[in-house]
């Protein structure tokens, strides 16, 4: 029986041989569909890849919940020009005691100070923040210690710089034990933080956010030494905000508690915010956008394949029928040997599948090309149009796209479906041809 | 069942085949129809050498067709192996070519992509059974019918005699109760029209029966019998040479 099959196979190879040009015709749509559904399901995977990689990073477990300036000029300070806005030391203390899913919350204060050492100055972002920040956002040290408990506690000076912060001011010593400049106070630093690549935005409420150029500092000696006020200049007068947390990062213990969880902290925030100074964020929100991408590439998928697989089919079905015609002789013979009506069934049914078995593997060859083209058509793109580059969202720019079995298995074993539903009709239109008339065709 | 026509009953030899009051009409699409075959009775013993003559139209072919299980009488009944083979399936009909009957046609028909070897061994593919050492069968028959050197080459490489020889070699792979011939030197000169006469009078002096279609006397005069066809009814019988003693 498998011999038999082999041997099938082979006749079907050696015939296909007879017209490559063709046969090589024929496949180009298979071969075009099979490369597609490899390539958009790449795409796909490779979207939806990056988009757990990233709430990897913002934790989905998280609930970010933000100060964000609102849009009126109304202020609390009345009246005045400072604009006092965003989350409360007490918003804190609240949501810790009055949202029982929430296993921690992290408060956050930054605000962009100048850094200075000796005669090196830096805009650095300083980070008022507490010791479990850093195991929250995933920041490893190449030098010294994180903050400590103890140094929040007890207003310790200290600070950890950030992998450019340190390069920058400290580019030849070992920053540890150093003093740093922040306003009129000085700093010790403590540690040093390993790079780390920025982590993603979430459509427009989280910008992406920058760890190498932080210096962090504990959260109550930022609050004692700098203020909760940052004034700014501009155009000649003076404007104030006093913003007293940036950021509280909550964590729940299940990810299905992550939706109620912020919506119970929405409504707590709402009765005590008169205004949207603030936004709750979850990252993964992120796996939303992403799935709404991979739907637009399952589209795509759907119909390119699906049109290049049914050009691709009806292009097999059309030169099987030639080869049908063409070897009318051939069934006759074949028939009048002692082939039953099933022999050439699977006669001409294993050729086509031979043949868009074959188109197949080539799809499959192209579908292994997707990241050098990936690579290829980026590159172009930066080079030829890179304001249009510019204007693609992140997700899409850096898109990495990622190959999977499945796809690949798919794929094939639809070229072979192709090949038999496709070829069925050739094949029965061979087996029952008149074998008289069949042996007197010319 | 036996009548005039009938020599097995003289003879005492096995009957492989007999054909009882076989008719055959094709309806044309205009509602015509034609009498291709009006009721021919034979009878045919194992080591039969048969020439089926007449004129053109006169339904030789058509004779053969049924003779091969290509096709359903409209009526009438043929025994082969034993059995009423005509009213049986497309299914049934395949098997008993493929058990039963060899075919070697005027044309060759042979696979133009298969070489020699290839070419005999089509029918082993057909067999409902596996047949062990086919290759080796067919190399044999190869050098039986004088192709031993070819066994690679495609048909468009060799001869048309050559060619017939392939077709011969092909028809007895699956040991054939009948050979049947539709014209076998038709497309041959004489001389190698001869040689492959030979060659069909050497497989019958081995034993096989062959049932031959042809339009060349000298040809007929190899057979044992000659029956002449007219209209779709048998005109004459002649018996050419006694059969060999058994
Ligand atoms: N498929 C068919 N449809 C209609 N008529 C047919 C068909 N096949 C044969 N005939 C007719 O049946 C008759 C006998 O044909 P057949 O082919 O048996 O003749 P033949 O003796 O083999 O002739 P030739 O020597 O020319 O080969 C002819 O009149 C032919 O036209
Ligand atoms: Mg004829």
């Amino acid at each position: 029986m498998f011999r038999r099959l082999v041997q099938k196979l082979r006749l079907g190879v050696s015939s296909l041989m007879l017209h490559k040009l063709r046969s090589a015709l024929a496949v180009l749509g298979i071969l075009i569909g099979v490369t597609a559904v490899i390539w958009l399901v790449a795409l796909g995977e490779g979207v939806s890849y990056q988009a757990q990689q990233q709430i990897k990073d913002l934790g989905a477990t998280n609930i970010i919940i933000r100060s964000v300036k609102p849009p009126q000029e109304s202020s609390r300070a009345g009246g005045s020009f400072f604009i006092e806005y965003g989350l409360l030391r007490e918003d804190y203390e609240r949501i810790l005691a009055n949202v029982p899913t929430i296993r921690r919350a992290v408060p956050m204060r930054e605000l962009v100070r100048e850094v200075r050492r000796m005669d090196r100055v830096l805009d650095a972002k300083v980070v008022g923040c507490t010791a479990d920040y850093f195991a929250l956002n995933h920041l490893s040290l190449v030098r010294g210690r994180f903050l400590a408990d103890l140094d929040d506690e007890q207003l310790e000076n200290v600070a950890v710089l950030g992998h450019k912060t340190a390069a920058v001011l400290f580019p030849y010593e070992d920053p540890i034990g150093q003093t740093v400049q922040i306003g009129a106070d000085f700093y010790v630093v403590v540690g040093q933080t390993a790079e780390r690549t920025a982590s993603a935005a979430i459509g427009g409420s989280l910008e992406a956010r920058e760890y190498d150029t932080d210096v962090y500092i504990p959260l109550s000696t930022l609050r004692w030494r700098i203020g909760d006020m940052v004034v700014t200049s501009r155009s000649g007068s003076r404007e104030g905000e006093i913003v007293q947390l940036s950021q509280i990062t909550a964590t729940v213990q299940d990810l299905d508690e992550v939706d109620p969880t912020a919506d119970v902290i929405r409504t707590l925030l709402e009765k005590y915010h008169k205004v949207a100074d603030y936004a709750v964020v979850v990252p993964k929100e992120l796996l939303r956008q992403a799935e709404m991408l991979r739907m637009l590439f399952n589209v795509l998928l759907i119909l390119i394949a699906g049109i290049s697989l049914l050009v691709g089919g009806i292009g097999i079905m059309n030169i099987m029928l030639a080869t049908v015609t063409e070897r009318t002789r051939e069934i006759g013979v074949r028939r009048a040997l002692g082939a039953t009506r099933q022999d050439i069934i699977l006669q001409f049914l294993s050729e086509t599948v031979v043949l868009t078995g074959m188109g197949g593997l080539l799809g499959v060859a192209l579908g292994f090309l997707c990241k050098p083209a990936v690579i290829a058509i980026r590159w172009g793109m930066q080079r030829i149009l890179p304001d249009v580059m510019a204007t693609l969202p992140a997700n899409i720019r850096n898109l990495e796209p990622r190959i999977t079995l499945w796809s690949i298995v798919v794929a094939f074993a639809i070229s072979m479906v192709v090949g038999v539903v496709f070829g069925l009709y050739p094949a029965r239109r061979a087996a029952y041809m008149d074998p008289i008339e069949a042996l007197r065709h010319e | 069942m036996s009548n005039a026509s009938s020599p097995a009953a003289a003879t005492g030899r096995k009957c492989v085949a007999r054909i009882v009051q076989l008719r055959k009409t094709y309806r044309l699409g205009n509602g015509l129809e034609v009498h291709a075959l009006r009721g021919v009775s034979l009878d045919f013993q194992e080591g039969d050498f048969v020439a089926i003559m007449g004129a053109s139209g006169s339904g030789k072919s058509t004779l053969l067709n049924l003779l091969g299980c290509l096709d359903h009488p409209t009526s009438g009944q043929y025994f082969l192996a034993g059995r009423d083979v005509s009213r049986l399936d497309d299914r049934a009909l395949s098997s008993i070519r493929s058990r039963y009957i060899g075919f070697i046609f005027q044309s060759y028909n042979l696979i133009p992509q298969l070489t020699v070897i290839e070419n005999i061994q089509v029918p082993l593919s057909y067999q409902r059974r596996e047949t062990p050492g086919g290759r080796e069968r067919a190399i044999r028959l190869a050098r039986l019918v004088g192709l031993g050197d070819r066994l690679h080459h495609r048909p468009a490489e060799l001869s048309g005699g050559q060619q017939q020889r392939v077709a011969i070699a092909r028809s007895i792979i699956n040991n054939p109760h009948i050979i049947l011939a539709d014209e076998p030197t038709g497309n041959l000169d004489s001389a190698t029209g001869a040689e492959i006469m030979d060659l069909l009078e050497a497989l019958n002096r081995a034993g096989r029966t062959i049932i031959m279609v042809t339009h060349e006397p000298d040809v007929a005069a190899r057979a044992h019998r000659i029956v002449r066809l007219r209209d779709g009814r048998i005109a004459d019988i002649s018996n050419n040479t006694p059969l060999p003693a058994s």
